[in-house]
């Protein structure tokens, strides 16, 4: 092989320093031409009728969505009073108590458990609550919803608690105290804004979930009375009006997407500033 | 002394407790999983009694002759897969490759925020962008192109509809890019600063280092980042339901519409009424839930193996 020329060398690093350069910016573009869109459209449906009423028949003014945003808020407060604190404990067992065989494979599961699509989880739990209760339920909503939240905050506790030092631990129980008044008193308190993202960061995740809710809360265009029946919420809405023909019901679906894409981002945005903080310190 | 002890016996089941309750939650976690796989096959049995092995291989999906069969929508998954991977590794590799190696810290630190962002916008959203902004984008604009410059490969002929695999595909590359530049942005910043400063001291360019060294050094790592994003794309299921065009049909056009495994499932589920269809839809997300859990267990595994063999370096 002859040896290349310095200028075809530096001329050939010249071009991949250019095109790494456009990758970066086609990042970026697709980014921001996704969010300008949704905000863009979006923002013509919101109206004072959006946040308030209840959907309308195609062609009727007035619809709104707030059955939706009620109902999914609904789910979300549900699944959260479950995922939450069964995912942190499951991150406590990782952390303080995980360093054998059984941790190992929780361990091993969590990480599985995160990559299965959302729509299994669905499935799932349709299997599981819809069958055998014969209808659909925004309770099957919640627990498929929790399910997702599940691994996510149980990986984030255990990375989090991992980070408290350990000889924190050992004063606390060289004082005498229990051992597991050494982890709720001391290490959550070590750890508590690393703790608070991950659990923002679950809610984000699964707040914008739409599958694993098609097959167990549906969606209802009324007002969600009780979660032991199916249950209006925004992301299946906004697939159910996307996919009609109805030009109103379209532009309300994309004012749903630019409320859910706006809240998503912000909770991310949030937590960003939080870890700042802390790394700061 | 006596109280004292009574105290101690106290703490010491009270911590046993707390123990066991955390096992407990942990236990939760292989509970669901193998929950899942147990509420599938149970549930599938039905269509798994009546089509057999015949179901991964036919290509007939009839509701009405009760006739089903998965090769249509499990060649959808794999080609929209094949096309978001082909597009996001070497993408999300230059990607990194300007967040450590070229861009001055702050603009590193901007984009790379940019390119996680994306991954946070949830699938919903991206379907709806696909829908009715990128693919009348790509009938006006893409497509044409490609029809007149690579039509004479079968790829790319037919009429440029927008939606479609190929637009499928695209979308999903964009949502699994930020998964697999950040796993190689970790592994570019694994290489030692030394051995990197040497490369450039004997003269090689940034490419030169990067591909020579960088490259092979984080090779393993690669891999692992891109068995990440295959899971993500496999199961993707809502922004490729909006743009896929859900057709049981195998064309050679990627022009063409198609559907996969989670687009069915997503499209047909609340449709289906008798009890065989739903089971084949089951079944259907049971094969999805096996390839998902052997790409995520090789991957983990994988990814294991190299941090162990980092260690001992």
């Amino acid at each position: 092989m002859r040896p290349k020329s310095k200028k075809t060398r530096h001329g050939f690093d010249l071009l991949v320093k250019f095109l790494s350069s456009i990758a970066a910016l086609i990042g970026i573009i697709f980014l921001v031409w996704i969010i300008f869109e949704v905000a863009a459209r979006g923002v013509k449906a919101l109206d004072w009728n959006f946040f308030v009423a209840p959907p309308t028949p195609p062609g009727t003014e007035g619809g709104g969505v707030a059955n939706a945003i009620l109902g999914t808020l609904a789910m979300l407060i549900l699944a959260s009073l479950i995922g939450v604190p069964t995912g942190i404990f499951a991150g406590v067992y990782l952390a303080e108590f995980g360093d054998n065989r059984f941790g190992e494979a929780v361990r091993f599961a969590s990480k599985v458990m995160m990559g299965i699509p959302s729509i299994i989880v669905g499935l799932f739990v349709y299997a599981l609550l819809v069958l055998s209760t014969g209808h659909f339920s925004g309770f099957a909503g919640a627990l498929a919803l929790a399910i997702i939240m599940l691994p996510i905050i149980a990986r984030t506790t255990e990375d989090m608690l991992a980070l408290v030092p350990n000889a924190l631990r050992e004063s606390a129980l060289a004082l005498g105290s229990p051992g597991w008044k050494m982890t709720l008193a001391i290490v959550f308190r070590a750890a508590r804004s690393g703790l608070i993202t991950g659990v923002l960061l679950a809610v984000a995740r699964v707040s914008g979930e739409t599958a694993p809710l098609l097959f167990t809360a549906l969606n209802s265009p009324f007002w969600p009375k009780s979660l032991n029946q199916p249950t209006a919420n925004l992301t299946v809405t906004i697939f159910n009006y996307a996919m009609s023909p109805y030009r109103d019901w379209q532009q309300i679906a994309w004012g749903a997407s630019l409320l859910i894409m706006a809240a998503v981002l912000t909770l991310n945005i949030f937590m960003r500033i939080v870890l700042r903080e802390r790394k700061k310190k | 002394m006596t109280r004292l002890a009574g105290k101690k016996k106290r703490h010491k089941s009270a911590d046993r407790l707390f123990q066991y309750f955390s096992a407990l939650c942990g236990l939760l976690l292989l509970l669901v999983m193998a929950g899942i796989l147990f509420e599938l096959i149970r549930n599938s049995q039905p269509s798994i009694s009546r089509f057999g092995l015949k179901f991964l291989v036919s290509t007939s999906w009839d509701p009405v002759t009760g006739q089903f069969g998965a090769l249509t929508s499990i060649y959808g998954t794999l080609v929209s897969t094949f096309i978001a991977m082909s597009i996001s590794l070497p993408l999300s590799l230059v990607i990194a490759l300007f967040l450590v190696e070229l861009a001055p810290p702050i603009l590193a630190k901007f984009v790379g925020y940019a390119i996680e962002l994306l991954a946070a916008i949830p699938s919903i959203i991206y379907g709806m962008w696909g829908l009715f902004v990128f693919a009348p984008f790509m009938s006006q604009h893409v497509q044409p192109g490609l029809n007149k410059t690579l039509g004479f490969l079968p790829l790319f002929q037919g009429p440029p509809m927008g939606i479609g695999m190929l637009t499928a595909g695209i979308i999903l590359s964009l949502m699994v890019l930020p998964f697999t530049s950040a796993v190689m942005r970790d592994v570019f910043q694994m290489v030692p600063a030394v051995v990197k400063e040497s490369a450039f001291g004997l003269g090689a360019t940034t490419w030169e280092v990067t591909r020579k060294v960088t490259l092979r050094y984080g090779l393993q790592g690669l891999l692992g980042a891109s068995f990440l994003g295959l899971g993500r794309a496999v199961g993707e299921t809502m922004a490729v339901t909006f743009v896929i065009g859900n057709d049981h049909r195998i064309s050679a056009s990627l022009f063409a519409a198609g559907n996969s495994i989670a687009s069915t499932l997503a499209n047909e589920f609340t449709e289906a009424s008798d009890k065989l269809y739903l089971s084949a839809l089951i079944e259907l997300g049971l094969v999805l839930f096996l390839i998902t859990l052997i790409i995520q267990a090789l991957a983990q595994l994988w990814l294991k193996r190299i941090e162990k063999g980092a260690g001992k370096r």
